[in-house]
């Protein structure tokens, strides 16, 4: 009896929202499944990877401190998704954005002022806009494939920042410790929770609004909807393909650098080898999750911060090691992504078999 | 030969074919007509294996047979020329045909047969030559060639000539007839009535998804087939009397040269034409002879090296974008409906912002574009050019063929355009959406719009035209007066007769 996809008449509106919370759905029995084989109580082991982590001030705190970069990077991703350009490298966008905006408290300590963090953060956001404008440049003079340069520019940029640290920037004071200096009250992001969540969230949200209005209601945010869904009719209502291509990725790589200085003058305080936990690369997931709708992703990003607090306390309470967190991600997205195909397709069973091609 | 009875498809809620009976004989040549959306090709992938029916039952030599794909189709004997050629641009003729053929023969062999097909039909082909060379009539010629290589019995042809000059078209009706003479049996869809009254020999009408008629094409008038295909009479388009002289010139092409921009386009040559408010001027010529480039060059999508080499209310223009020209008073209609000049995905709303949105002061405000202007002008075109759609506010992918023009056609009209530039204003469309969009454009003029269709369809181009040109391996003839001209003067000027042989020696030079 075989299943097969039948093409709707129109996009499903009710799958549209329906679609991430099935895959969610499918992503806890596949996550129970594997605690199964992993010999522990499936349903204890849920309830301390996703449950737990929102009963406690704390965890919850730390959970939005997670979500600010996740929502920041996937917000420029939707739009970059949208025009159907594959930035893959947000993370060595948001290293390029640290490495930027960290230039002001390391090599400038003395220029403190209020106006110390709006400096650092648009440094950060042109680092990030320089770093993914060169998959833009090549890919519109050479025809390169973004997805391989953008990815491949990661390590570039996890090389550069490791340089940094561990050569001209390194703390002489700091025993010898890969690491700057730790940056200055005014270049530090002012905290607006308990312990560690900043103004960044504010930032973030403002940004996922801003970018809803951009694409709903701007022209140019039509177009770049246009450049992904009909290229050729982009061009018939005036835009340039070229222009599309180095804008999204000028925008996203800029969001992405402004994430990544915010967390190094936020929770970390500092440049060190290891600033992201992989923010870039989940934030393909959230962006995804998140409908390719710059709010949705602010949503999808709380969602996903849930899953690193939980494979901490998954750690610590099940003794299971956390890059659980890392294979809950890819099972989401895989979810995601199939789901989403019942947004275009129902699926049939065939009544009758004599449609076998020979 | 073949009898189909009661035969039903259905692709989710629609019905394309309802219970269709068939009937064709052996040695005849039986029409299939119908508009588009019809459920001809429906019915004829069935035929050929590419779509399995619903329920009914295919009868070929008195014995029923379930078709389940177009090999089995093939060796039942049944052969099919389909209206887009599935040849591959860089192989040669003969590498083309051997691809469709078992694996068993050589290159050789295959060369040998097919130079002897060729010559016993009356289809000349150079099994060496290069399908990117080859014009459309003669790739028409490879895939026929193709099909007669498996000697079938009844050979489908989805509206052959729609890509023929009139003389071409001649020449392949000499091939059918000497076909039928042999015993087989065609199966010959088309909805041009006049080449199917003399050609055929039987006809089945379909309309929506089911059968309306079986009839002798020759014994029926061309006004009762019309009427049939359609189901209700259409009327003929009200052409103007006034004569034109005094207006001025709006739009002028100079010397207009654009280099091609892939392997296998058209460049275009020296074109030059002036057109004048309050006329129609249309461009015939044969597909593929540079038509989009042609457009592409006028719309601004393709910016072309002499700003000089194009001027619009007498200014140079050849370098402004596509918005700019838009301000100025153009409008343009792509060919493609789906994906050039609408997006499939987007609803209507946002298919009137696609060429709006820039020219007209209403989509704009400082809280950014308003959609709810958007749906007024969308209810607006919908009313004034009796759109039907699905529901208020559907993706335009959803709308049928005739619709969806219906809905371009008065996106652009209605930015009130002084000049319009329409590439294949109804290719594709029914019968009755084509005489409304006709009669539209015959008006606009009237009213002193300067219109220039680009059309591949002779009778769509003496119905409107003032004046017509041809436009031919991307050179375009001077215009002269609609009046002054035959069918036949302009079939061969369409298969380059009276074109300077330099030009097209540029061409074949380009390709080599």
């Amino acid at each position: 009896m075989p299943l097969t996809l039948e093409r709707r008449v129109a996009p499903s509106k009710l799958m549209m929202f329906a679609s991430p919370v099935i895959a969610i759905i499918l992503t806890l029995i596949a996550g129970a499944i594997i605690l199964l084989f992993l010999g522990k109580d499936p349903a204890n082991g849920l309830y301390v990877f996703f449950v737990e982590p929102l009963t406690q001030a704390w965890s919850l705190e730390e959970i939005l401190v997670k979500t600010i970069p996740l929502a920041l990077i996937a917000a420029g991703l939707t739009i970059c998704f949208t025009a159907n350009v594959w930035n893959i490298g947000a993370e060595g966008q948001f290293i390029l954005g640290a490495i930027a905006g960290a230039t002001i408290p390391v090599l400038l300590p003395d220029l403190q002022g209020p106006h110390t963090l709006p400096l650092m953060m648009m440094l950060g956001f042109m680092g990030g806009m320089f770093f993914a404008l060169i998959p833009a440049l090549f890919k519109v003079r050479f025809g390169a494939n973004e997805i391989l340069t953008s990815l491949m520019l990661v390590y570039v940029a996890e090389l550069i920042l490791d340089y940094f640290v561990r050569g001209p920037w390194r703390d002489p004071a700091g025993l010898n410790f890969p690491k700057t200096i730790d940056f200055n009250e005014w270049a530090s992001m002012p905290i607006i929770g308990a312990d560690r969540l900043n103004i960044g969230l504010y930032i973030a949200i403002a940004v996922a609004f801003i970018l809803l209005f951009f694409m709903g209601r701007t022209f140019q945010g039509f177009g770049i909807k246009l450049a992904g869904q009909a290229p050729k009719a982009a061009k018939f209502a005036g835009f340039s393909r070229d222009k599309t291509v180095y804008l999204v990725l000028a925008l996203s790589g800029g969001l992405a650098g402004l994430a990544g200085i915010i967390e190094v003058a936020g929770p970390i305080n500092q440049l060190r080898p290891a600033i992201s936990p992989g923010y870039g690369f989940t934030a393909i997931i959230v962006a995804f999750l998140g409908r390719l709708n710059p709010v949705g992703a602010l949503i999808a990003a709380f969602i996903l911060s849930i899953t690193y607090i939980g494979a901490e306390n998954a750690q610590i309470f099940l003794k299971i090691t956390n890059k659980i967190t890392s294979v809950f991600q890819g099972i989401l997205l895989f979810f995601v992504l199939a789901c989403d195909t019942l947004i275009y397709y129902r699926l049939r069973l065939k009544a009758r078999m004599n449609e076998v091609r020979s | 030969m073949l009898t189909v009875r009661g035969i039903t498809k259905t692709f989710g809620t629609l019905v394309a074919n309802d219970a269709v009976n068939l009937t064709i004989g052996t040695g005849e040549i039986h029409a299939l007509l119908g508009e588009n959306g019809a459920g001809k090709s429906t019915l004829v992938k069935m035929l050929y294996g590419a779509l399995a029916p619903n329920s009914g039952e295919i009868n070929w030599q008195d014995s029923p047979v379930q078709i389940t794909s177009p090999a089995y189709a093939r060796k039942l004997g049944i052969g099919m020329v389909f209206q887009h050629f599935s040849l591959f641009d860089a192989l040669n003729v003969a590498e083309n045909v051997a691809l469709a053929l078992p694996k068993d023969q050589s290159l050789k062999e295959v060369s040998r047969n097919l130079s002897k097909i060729s010559r016993e039909y009356g289809l000349p082909l150079d099994p060496t030559a290069q399908i990117a060379d080859l014009s459309v009539g003669e790739r028409q010629r490879v895939e026929i060639v193709r099909c007669l290589l498996a000697d079938p019995k009844l050979i489908i042809m989805d509206e052959p000539t729609s890509v023929l000059t009139p003389q071409e078209a001649e020449t392949l009706f000499v091939t059918l007839e000497k076909l039928r003479d042999e015993g087989r049996s065609i199966l010959y869809i088309s909805h041009k009535l006049d080449e199917v009254r003399a050609l055929c020999d039987t006809a089945t009408i379909l309309r929506h998804g089911k059968v309306v008629a079986h009839c002798d094409p020759r014994e029926t008038s061309k006004a009762e087939l019309a009427r049939l295909m359609v189901g209700t009479s259409v009327a003929d388009v009200k052409t103007s009397t006034k004569q034109q002289t005094e207006a001025e010139t709006v739009l002028a092409a100079k010397n207009l040269s654009l280099p091609t921009d892939s392997q296998f386009g058209t460049a275009l040559h020296n074109i030059s034409f002036s057109l004048k408010a309050g006329t129609i001027g249309a461009i015939a010529g044969i597909a593929g002879n540079g038509q989009n480039e042609l457009f592409s060059a006028l719309t601004g999508e393709a910016s072309l090296g002499e700003a000089s080499s194009l001027e619009i209310f007498g200014k140079p223009s050849g370098q402004t974008d596509v918005n700019q020209r838009r301000k100025m008073g153009l409008a343009f209609v792509a060919e493609e409906r789906l994906g050039h000049g609408a997006a499939p995905n987007m609803s209507m709303s946002e298919n009137v912002l696609l060429t709006r949105a820039t020219i007209s002061e209403e989509l704009r405000s400082i809280f950014g574009l308003k959609r709810s202007s958007a749906d007024k002008i969308r209810e607006e075109i919908c009313d004034d050019f009796d759109v039907r759609r699905g529901s208020k506010n559907p993706p335009a992918g959803s709308l049928s063929g005739g619709n969806l023009q219906k809905f371009v056609i008065g996106r652009e009209l209605g930015s009130k355009p002084k000049i319009i530039v329409i590439n294949q204003p109804t290719w594709g469309v029914d019968a009755g959406a084509a005489r409304h969009i006709r009669q539209t454009l015959i008006d606009s003029a009237e009213a002193g719009m300067a219109v220039l269709i680009i059309s591949q369809d002779l009778d769509e181009i003496f119905e409107v035209a003032d004046e017509i040109a041809v436009l031919h391996e991307g050179s375009l003839s001077p215009f002269v007066q609609a009046a002054t001209v035959t069918r036949e003067s302009l079939g061969l000027l369409m298969g380059g007769e009276g074109f300077e042989q330099s030009n097209t020696g540029v061409q074949h030079a380009t390709h080599a």
